[in-house]
């Protein structure tokens, strides 16, 4: 299999090891990620979404269980490198990342020109003064102010706090970049700016970008193809245009139900019952509890199908799957 | 800097601050006038050199500063050399090339309204072979002229007027320096003030021969901080205290501090073993008797004080601050800025010294300044303990030696209440300020 895609991750898995039992955050994802392209990750809190994104970066906790899986990227298994070089050679050089609660994630003794500044002067052991040049130049990319790279980020709005962590996230020109909801804690004005400033960034830089939220509205704005999770795996992954238009699980239909309608008498709809807990979960496919369409298979893990180029992991596609298979067999 | 200039405006809404920050640089000022006025070994050979460096000095002699308490004018030393000195007269008699007389006269006023402490004659002598001799005669201002002693003169001759029994005899029992200076017939010694002469008579049998002598006549007080039984002046242990302690307690202070902190630092953020082996070490060492060890040390190796500075900067290396560090690290290795620096490949060591250990150098600076007196403390105990350093005079060393001299069964306080208010005004210092950044420094008290 000739592998021409940015990213791509094969059966990741990462249980974390709690008193209460094991963690099984990440079960088995797969995805694959283009050059130039912007996948978002939808899903609710706690199903697994930072979880992944901290698994694709190896930012580990202590109390790590299993962290298995690969992931390539550029077709070279990271997985296999060890931390020192998975520090020098990938963080930030291939993926960079804005980290959950941004506008917390800065120094607070440093002023954030010079903060923004650290990825590069450690990575390429370049000067400050040159450093802070770069930090220019991506602070006028973000829309920060020029004379804020003196700043200490308690002295920053939180709009500010967030185009400077991304900011951050920019400065080495990484191939990839993760933003764990960049926009969660902020108000829609900001939201909107924020996205704007993704989607110009996006244009300019070419970058690929992988985006965790549970804010479908402003995630469809920058969305090439969109996956959802569910209790620590994929269940879903298709193109925007058709994810939004369409979503085929019956969980991402839900989710999409209970997206607000501006003059729609639909009133917004909520999934029945509770996520399964990820220290146990039902050994078929974890959304069967609450599930409208659940049948007897549903007792045994649905794979990811192949349904017509869109992937879900539900047994009511397995049909689409099975006639799509036997026209390749046929053709 | 501007941050620097904020705390300063800020330790000036504190009075107590205030106060501590002038004493501490009234301390510094101490101990730079010290370094800069006595050097090093200047301050050695006037603590150590003998007693030629304190000869001139009177034994137990207390400050100056005494006169201002008393209704009596106190006597203070009075120092009449014969060589080249314009206040002795000194007469040659006959032909210097056979044998002549040489009369030395000295003259001196005295009004004070106590005996001095002691009177000393020192003689030098130039001969080739035969000893000069000499008669002293001491005028009193009413026209006594009393014999003081005859002696053949050495090289070098001391006599001690206070120490002839002859001559207290003839005082009419009184010692030398009552004696001589008493009004005749007062029922209780008192002084008679005037102008005092001492005539040196020499017989010099040789030619070539000379005779020298200094009168010296030990005051009830002397110099700023007064003498000890060695007859040193303890101003030289007053200023020189100062460097010593300020440098013992600020080394001792920074360098245990910062390393402990550096380490507490180190645990917490590779967790696991390394954690594990520095929390033990620890409490191993917190167990550990720091007193006995440094008594020890001491007594069996060496007393040089940076040998003991650097144990103690060993010792409390592993202190318990390790623990209160921890806590603090702890809670700030899981902020999310520490988990960001991972993400963009901070080294370990980018994470400590950049991302964990500013943000407790806040909560360190007061302690730094409060553990200061502390360290200066524990060498004036190493010190009372009579492990103090044996070369440098140390504000701890003075109190050991007024205390085994008895100065305060004999009524010496001064001499172990200076080093006393020495010690006090620099652990005051450095504790109101150290409270003072402590409110600053800990947003929780601010307002108290």
């Amino acid at each position: 299999m000739t592998d021409r895609s940015l990213l791509r991750v094969q059966d990741l898995v990462l249980h974390f090891r709690t008193l209460a039992g094991t963690v099984q955050a990440v079960d088995g994802v797969s995805l694959s990620l283009q050059r130039g392209e912007a996948m978002v990750i939808l899903g609710e809190s706690g199903c697994g979404k930072t979880s992944l994104a901290k698994a694709i970066l190896r930012l580990l906790p202590r109390n790590v269980e299993t962290y298995t899986g690969s992931v390539y990227i550029n077709g070279t298994d990271v997985m296999r490198l060890d931390d020192e070089d998975f520090r020098r050679q990938v963080r930030w050089i291939k993926i960079s990342m804005v980290p959950q609660a941004a506008m917390n994630s800065l120094n607070p003794v440093l002023r954030v020109g010079d903060q923004v500044a650290e990825p590069m002067i450690t990575h390429f052991g370049v000067s400050k003064s040159a450093a802070l040049t770069q930090v220019n130049r991506m602070f006028e990319h973000v829309g920060v102010p020029l004379d804020f790279v003196k700043r200490y980020a308690f002295e920053l709005s939180g709009g500010m706090r967030q185009r400077v962590a991304i900011a951050m996230s920019l400065v080495t020109s990484p191939d990839l970049i993760l933003l764990d909801e960049p926009t969660s804690a902020l108000d829609v004005l900001t939201q909107a700016n924020i996205m704007n400033v993704l989607k110009r960034v996006k244009q300019d830089m070419d970058s690929s970008f992988i985006l965790i939220t549970h804010d479908i509205a402003t995630s469809s704005e920058l969305a090439d193809r969109v996956a959802v999770m569910y209790a620590g795996q994929i269940v879903e992954v298709d193109s925007a245009e058709r994810f939004f238009a369409e979503p085929l699980h019956p969980y991402s239909q839900k989710l999409m139900a209970s997206v607000p309608r501006l003059r729609a008498d639909q009133e917004p709809e909520f999934i029945v019952g509770q996520p399964p807990s990820l220290l146990n979960p039902p050994t078929g496919c974890r959304f069967a509890e609450r599930c409208l369409f659940r049948f007897e298979k549903c007792d045994q893990e649905p794979p990811l199908f192949d349904a017509e180029g869109r992937l879900v992991k539900c047994w009511l596609f397995e049909q689409v799957h099975e006639r799509a298979l036997s026209r390749e067999a046929g053709a | 800097m501007s941050s620097f200039k904020r705390t300063l405006q800020q330790i000036a809404r504190y009075p107590s601050a205030v106060g501590g920050t002038i004493v501490i640089l009234l301390v510094i000022g101490i101990a730079f006038y010290a370094m800069i006025t006595i050097p090093y070994s200047e301050a050695i050979r006037l603590w150590r050199g003998g007693e030629e460096v304190w000869g001139e000095y009177p034994k137990n002699a207390h400050p100056t500063y005494t006169d201002w308490f008393t209704k009596e004018k106190l006597p203070r030393s009075i120092v009449i050399n014969s060589v080249d000195n314009p206040a002795v007269v000194k007469t040659a008699v006959g032909d210097p090339e056979v044998a002549s007389r040489q009369i030395i006269t000295y003259t001196f006023d005295y009004a004070y309204d106590g005996f001095p402490k002691e009177i000393v004659i020192f003689m030098t002598a130039l001969f080739p072979e035969k000893r000069p001799h000499a008669s002293i005669l001491w005028i009193t201002p009413d026209g006594r002229e009393i014999r003081m002693g005859d002696m053949s003169v050495r090289t070098s001759e001391t006599f001690r007027p206070g120490q002839d029994a002859r001559l207290q005899r003839r005082l009419g029992g009184l010692s030398a320096e009552v004696g001589l200076f008493a009004q005749p017939d007062a029922e209780t010694p008192t002084p008679l003030k005037g102008t005092y002469q001492m005539v040196v008579d020499v017989d010099l049998f040789e030619p070539n021969s000379n005779v020298e002598a200094k009168l010296v006549i030990h005051g009830q007080i002397h110099g700023l901080a007064g003498t000890d039984h060695l007859r040193r002046d303890l101003m030289v242990a007053l200023l020189w205290g100062a460097p010593v302690a300020l440098a013992f307690g600020l080394l001792a202070a920074m360098g245990s501090t910062i390393t402990t902190m550096i380490i507490a630092a180190t645990g917490v953020w590779f967790g696991g073993w390394v954690d594990g082996a520095i929390q033990r070490i620890t409490e191993v060492n917190m167990i550990l008797p720091f007193l006995p060890i440094l008594i020890m040390i001491g007594t069996l190796y060496t007393r040089s004080i940076w040998v003991i500075l650097s144990i103690v900067i060993l010792l409390s290396i592993f202190g318990s601050a390790i623990k209160t560090y921890r806590a603090v690290f702890l809670q700030v290795k899981e902020a999310p800025y520490i988990e960001a620096a991972r993400a963009y490949g901070a080294s370990n060591t980018r994470i400590i010294f950049q991302y964990m250990i500013p943000r407790i150098i806040p909560m360190l600076i007061p302690q730094l300044v409060v553990s200061i007196p502390t360290y200066v403390f524990l060498e004036a105990s190493l010190a009372l303990l009579g492990l103090g350093d044996p070369v440098l005079p140390t504000w701890g060393k003075l109190i050991n030696e007024a205390r085994s001299n008895g100065a305060l069964f004999q009524g010496y306080y001064y001499w172990m209440l200076e080093p006393f208010v020495m010690l006090m005004l620099t652990g005051l210092g450095f504790a109101t300020l150290g409270f003072a950044l402590d409110r600053i420094f800990n947003p929780r008290l601010r307002g108290l």
